[in-house]
């Protein structure tokens, strides 16, 4: 049984791969003939329009409002998220330590060369 | 009463100023990581009770002689409506003080706890859609990105350990070893706890200079503790060379130049070590780490530890005592 979470998944890889924007008809049909099979069962329409709203809510997709039914499509690409999130980690904020855990705090610039001497490096 | 609450508010400079202070300088909880932890947990617990204590047992002195009798009237004035003519206003007001901190203390911990949560669990949804389950790793996600990075994200049972394919291509499987030991260390070991703790206590106090002295030398002692604990899967090169290459953010251009310079103790100076970075007036750590590897002092001695984990238990013993002393002594 996929979760939620899987599915949005699976929408947020096609609307990323897919050049154009999908209705919700045409998003079941692709998930239909995923080759995954992860969620690969039929879906009712409603489940993907359920799974769209979540994702619009979350600001990862937007809707073109003129045509009807609506054609849907991502607010940024995936590397644009993947970008955003991994300085959400970098960034230095105290408040932010609590959150998670890396491996390697902030490396300040003299430490970094310290540590580039270190290994041998330029 | 009035011995106890000056004691008390004694107590709690200690607490707010030297003793942090001291212990943030001292050489030893690199060599005792876990007894500098628990001593630190004790300082803030101990500071926050007895702030707290002082003022509550100085405003209350005017109603008895002990703590139960004194509350018991006070109580009686605020429900009963008796007359709070034998307070006076200074000692209202220090009692009022006493509890506005207490509630402000729990409030913020609370508070923190609510948006420590709320960040992780929208930064897991965001992991959910843009990252993929290792190989053979369960609970390990990899996400596509050049920078080296690695981190895990508390959550209970939905815990996970995030890397970077980036950190994947520089790192070989041993070193990737011991970054992932590293990091589940600190959820087997619940540090995100001690994180939060000291997190809202500096969110609480943050005209304490110590909170924050307090927060940062915790989040050194976590490193340390998933250090030791990644030592006893890996070897301390293999550790030394992913905690490098990943503070330098670039892979070696030699592998052999590695051992050389980390033969050569003087390879890292002290000075950099306490290195401010951008912007905010937190203090890196990750030379500090490394030079604990590379020449590991010997772990304080038992005798050591004991006198510093039973002065911890007396710091939490003192306040309490001192609340009730009075009335003991009759």
């Amino acid at each position: 049984m996929a979760t939620l979470g899987d599915l949005e998944r699976t929408v947020m890889d096609l609307l990323w791969t897919t050049p154009e924007a999908m209705t919700a008809n045409e998003l079941r049909d692709a998930i239909a003939e995923a080759p995954s099979g992860e969620v690969g069962r039929e879906l009712a329409v409603t489940t993907v329009l359920t799974v769209l709203s979540r994702l619009e809510k979350k600001g990862l997709v937007k809707r073109e409002r003129d045509s009807r039914p609506h054609r849907y499509m991502s607010v940024t690409s995936r590397e644009d998220h993947t970008a955003e999130l991994m300085h959400e980690v970098l960034v230095t904020a105290p408040d932010r330590e609590a959150v998670l855990a890396r491996f390697i705090g902030s490396v300040s610039e003299a430490e970094a060369q310290t540590l580039r001497k270190l290994l041998g490096g330029s | 009463m009035f011995w106890a609450s000056y004691l008390l508010a004694a107590l709690a400079i200690i607490l707010a100023w030297p003793a942090p202070i001291a212990l943030s300088r001292a050489g030893w909880p690199a060599r005792a990581p876990f007894t500098a932890m628990v001593l630190w947990q004790s300082i803030a617990l101990a500071g926050g009770l007895s702030m707290i204590g002082a003022m509550l047992v100085w405003g209350l002195e005017p109603l008895g002689d002990n703590l139960v009798t004194a509350s018991a009237a006070f109580l009686d004035i605020l429900l009963a409506d008796g007359s709070a003519e034998s307070l006076g206003v200074i000692h209202v007001f220090a009692i009022s003080a006493a509890i506005l901190l207490f509630g402000h203390l729990v409030f913020t911990l609370a508070l923190t706890f609510v948006r420590i949560h709320r960040q992780r669990r929208r930064h897991r949804d965001m992991l959910t859609l843009l990252s993929s389950p290792a190989a053979g790793q369960p609970a390990t996600l990899v996400i596509k990105h050049p920078a080296p990075v690695a981190y895990c994200l508390p959550g209970g049972a939905r815990s996970v350990t995030v890397m970077s394919d980036g950190l994947m291509d520089l790192l070989s499987q041993a070193e990737l070893d011991a970054v992932l030991t590293h990091e589940n260390a600190h959820l087997h070991q619940r540090h995100h706890l001690l994180l939060w703790a000291f997190a809202a206590w500096r969110a609480a106090l943050p005209w304490l200079p110590t909170s924050r002295l307090a927060q940062q030398a915790v989040s050194e002692l976590i490193e340390m503790l998933a250090d030791d604990e990644a030592l006893r899967h890996v070897d301390e090169p293999t550790l030394v060379r992913a905690i490098a290459i990943v503070g330098a953010g670039a892979a070696p251009s030699t592998p052999d130049a590695l051992d050389d310079a980390l033969a050569d103790e003087s390879g890292i100076p002290l000075t950099t070590a306490r290195a401010v970075s951008g912007g905010t007036s937190d203090v890196t750590s990750t030379v500090p780490r490394l030079r604990r590897l590379l020449s590991p002092l010997p772990p304080l001695s038992l005798i050591q530890q004991g006198l510093a984990l039973s002065s911890a238990g007396l710091l939490l013993v003192i306040p309490p005592l001192l609340l009730v002393a009075p009335e003991l002594l009759g």
